[in-house]
């Protein structure tokens, strides 16, 4: 699985990395970013593209588990 | 929230959003600028004595209310983060930059909008130069252009901005000497709506693109970049509500609301090439950016140092801009604006480069 990290990224820096990741058409990617924007955009993108999002939180930390 | 929902409440804000600019005009305000967030910084800077354009000279108190709009209802949220490190220096350029575009056209994006909706075919101009600024931006975005990331900082840090924006109030309201104000019939900075509707007007606005992130550079850029039409939704439904308040207003109370053509357009001149070029720099530099000014008076709300950084780069391009007769008036351009907002689009440019194709680890 594929992780990535956008922590301190604002948008739409990390719907980008995101989409350059699902070029390698994995079924299961993680992404941490740390602001709300970025949560809800990377999450709108991920759905998008046919995948299931879930979200955990942690201390202002948003860890999106993103699967086919 | 779920993506219909989203799009419902930004197309609803954008239709208050357009209504409350145009009332702002039958209150008092210039012309075709309910809301500009380029011409309200600027008009401040001179009431600050950073220039001393006396026709634009008065602390926009919807400048004010956008920020605290954002900050109470982001701390209400409890989405008021405090953040800031990334590039603040580069941000403060393409800050000042940006304000040279929106100058040499007369309004930021917002104000682009409202002159559409006002009848200014002026604009279009200025839109397709915009719409071309974005492409540049987008372009590399999509090679890996990015500022570095930011950090969170001490909540101290993030609340200085919207605290600043508490004492313009204070200043306002007081008026001591040292605050300039532009003198009745001295041109736009004269004309303005009561203190407290300008006030409510950008406390509702802020609030509401606090919560829709609305932003008028991020409808254009993220079509493009992702197909994504929720911001883009934001921007059409402000101009459709302008459009049809502007024709109520004026079919109600008999003034000029809504003129179509080129020709004699309130603050607005007729060269259609350098409001392409002015918007274009405006455009290329908000994408660098992240956001429209508007977008950035918001992030400040929310505790975002870079962007407060961003707004300070925009108000001193807005004091050179007066100060070095770089601003267009309604007689057009001047050739010094020119040569600045040719200066400005190889600057950033430069900074796009630098920030894309660098190896330099951050």
């Amino acid at each position: 699985m594929k992780v990535l990290d956008a922590r301190g990224l604002s948008c739409p820096e990390p719907v980008i990395i995101m989409r350059k990741a699902m070029m390698s058409k994995d079924t299961e990617y993680q992404i941490v970013v740390d602001n709300v924007v970025s949560r809800e955009n990377v999450t709108r993108f991920a759905e998008h593209q046919g995948y299931k999002v879930t979200v955990s939180e942690n201390n202002g930390e948003y860890t999106l588990s993103i699967r086919k | 929230m779920n993506m219909k929902k989203e799009k419902t409440m930004i197309i609803i804000a954008g239709l208050i959003i357009g209504v409350i600019a145009s009332l702002l005009v039958f209150f008092g305000n210039p012309a075709n600028m309910g809301f500009c967030i380029a011409c309200f910084l600027r008009d401040t800077s001179g009431a600050l004595g950073l220039h001393s354009a006396g026709a634009v000279q008065y602390i926009r108190p919807e400048i004010i209310g956008l920020v605290l709009g954002s900050f109470l209802l982001a701390v209400f949220r409890k989405e008021f983060a405090p953040r800031g490190g990334s590039s603040p220096m580069t941000r403060f350029m393409l800050g000042f930059f940006v304000m040279i575009g929106c100058l040499m056209f007369l309004g930021c994006p917002f104000r682009m909008i409202l002159r559409l909706a006002g009848g200014d075919l002026n604009a279009i101009f200025g839109l397709v130069g915009f719409a071309a600024g974005i492409l540049c931006g987008v372009f590399f975005l999509n090679r890996g252009y990015s500022l570095k990331r930011t950090y969170k900082l001490p909540k101290a840090e993030g609340i200085l901005f919207p605290a600043v924006q508490a004492v313009f109030l204070a200043l306002l309201v007081a008026a001591p000497a040292f605050i300039r104000f532009s003198e009745e019939g001295a041109g736009p900075g004269a004309k303005h709506a009561a203190v407290i509707i300008s006030l409510a007007a950008g406390l509702i606005v802020g609030a509401l693109a606090q919560n829709t992130r609305l932003c008028m550079v991020g409808g254009i850029r993220d079509v493009v970049l992702f197909r994504e039409w929720k911001l883009l939704f934001g921007f059409v439904a402000i101009l459709i509500s302008a459009l049809i308040t502007n024709l109520i207003l004026g079919s109600v109370t008999g003034g000029t609301f809504f003129q179509i053509g080129m020709a004699g357009q309130p603050v607005a001149h007729m060269d259609g090439l350098w409001n392409g070029l002015g918007m274009l720099l405006a455009g290329f530099g908000c994408v660098l950016l992240g956001g429209c000014p508007l977008r950035q008076l918001v992030l400040s709300g929310e505790g975002n140092t870079d962007s407060a950084v961003t707004v300070i780069g925009l108000m001193v391009g807005a004091a050179f801009a007066h100060n070095f007769g770089l601003a267009s008036s309604g007689e057009g351009p001047t050739a010094n604006g020119k040569i600045a907002v040719i200066i400005g689009i190889v600057v950033v440019t430069a900074i796009a480069c630098i920030n894309t194709f660098s190896k330099e680890e951050a």
